[in-house]
């Protein structure tokens, strides 16, 4: 069931990488990335639970705020100014 | 049996709010619009896709007793819906700050705080 799940994560996931390769400006593909992430996050979750497996949630915790620092970084990129 | 249907009904409204925030990528022409989309309906579907794991976990943890390891189970995936939430509000933020600073304005807007701010600190 839970495998599922991530079956139709996935499709989500191939419609974001699809906005992130046409979005016309790069604060498009910014939101589009931030979105990839979350929804990784959430489909790790799921694959951790429907294989038992604790080790995979953790990674998922770990990827999130990897995830989090980089869409930071990348931001302050695209904003401009001094950091 | 009611709790398999609880954790049915919760995955559907999971998957759905997932799904219209992928469409919502799509549809809407402006970043900002965007980033309504998929910041919100992505955090509001993964409350209920980990909200679905936690009851199967407790679930499996009540029949086996408490000796299983479910328990680690539903405390990390809570950490991690923590994490989600915070960092999906905070890093939106961000994204939408430096879409305005980077020329991107929003389409057809009737009021622009921001750029008021800014032209004000230019003025003093």
């Amino acid at each position: 069931m839970f495998l599922w799940v991530t079956v139709f994560l996935l499709v989500c996931i191939i419609l974001t990488i699809i906005r992130i390769l046409l979005g016309p400006t790069a604060a498009d593909r910014l939101v589009g990335t931030d979105m990839l992430s979350n929804l990784v996050v959430f489909a790790m979750v799921m694959i951790g639970f429907a294989f038992n497996e604790v080790i995979y949630i953790d990674v998922a915790i770990v990827y999130a705020l990897l995830s989090f620092v980089t869409t930071l970084f990348v931001a302050k990129y695209i904003g401009g100014g001094k950091f | 049996m009611i709790l398999n249907i609880i954790t049915y009904i919760c995955i559907g409204i999971g998957c759905l709010f997932n799904l219209l925030a992928a469409i919502g990528l799509h549809r809407f022409h402006d970043p900002y619009m965007r980033m309504h989309a998929s910041t919100k309906c992505t955090t509001f579907g993964g409350i209920f896709l980990i909200g679905a794991v936690v009851l199967q976990s407790a679930r499996i943890w009540v029949s086996e007793g408490s000796a299983s390891a479910q328990s680690i189970m539903i405390i990390h995936s809570v950490i991690a819906l923590i994490v989600a939430m915070l960092t999906s509000g905070t890093s939106s933020h961000a994204i939408a700050q430096a879409a305005h600073r980077s020329g991107v304005k929003p389409a057809r807007a009737v009021v622009d705080d921001l750029e008021e701010d800014v032209r004000n600190k230019e003025k003093q």
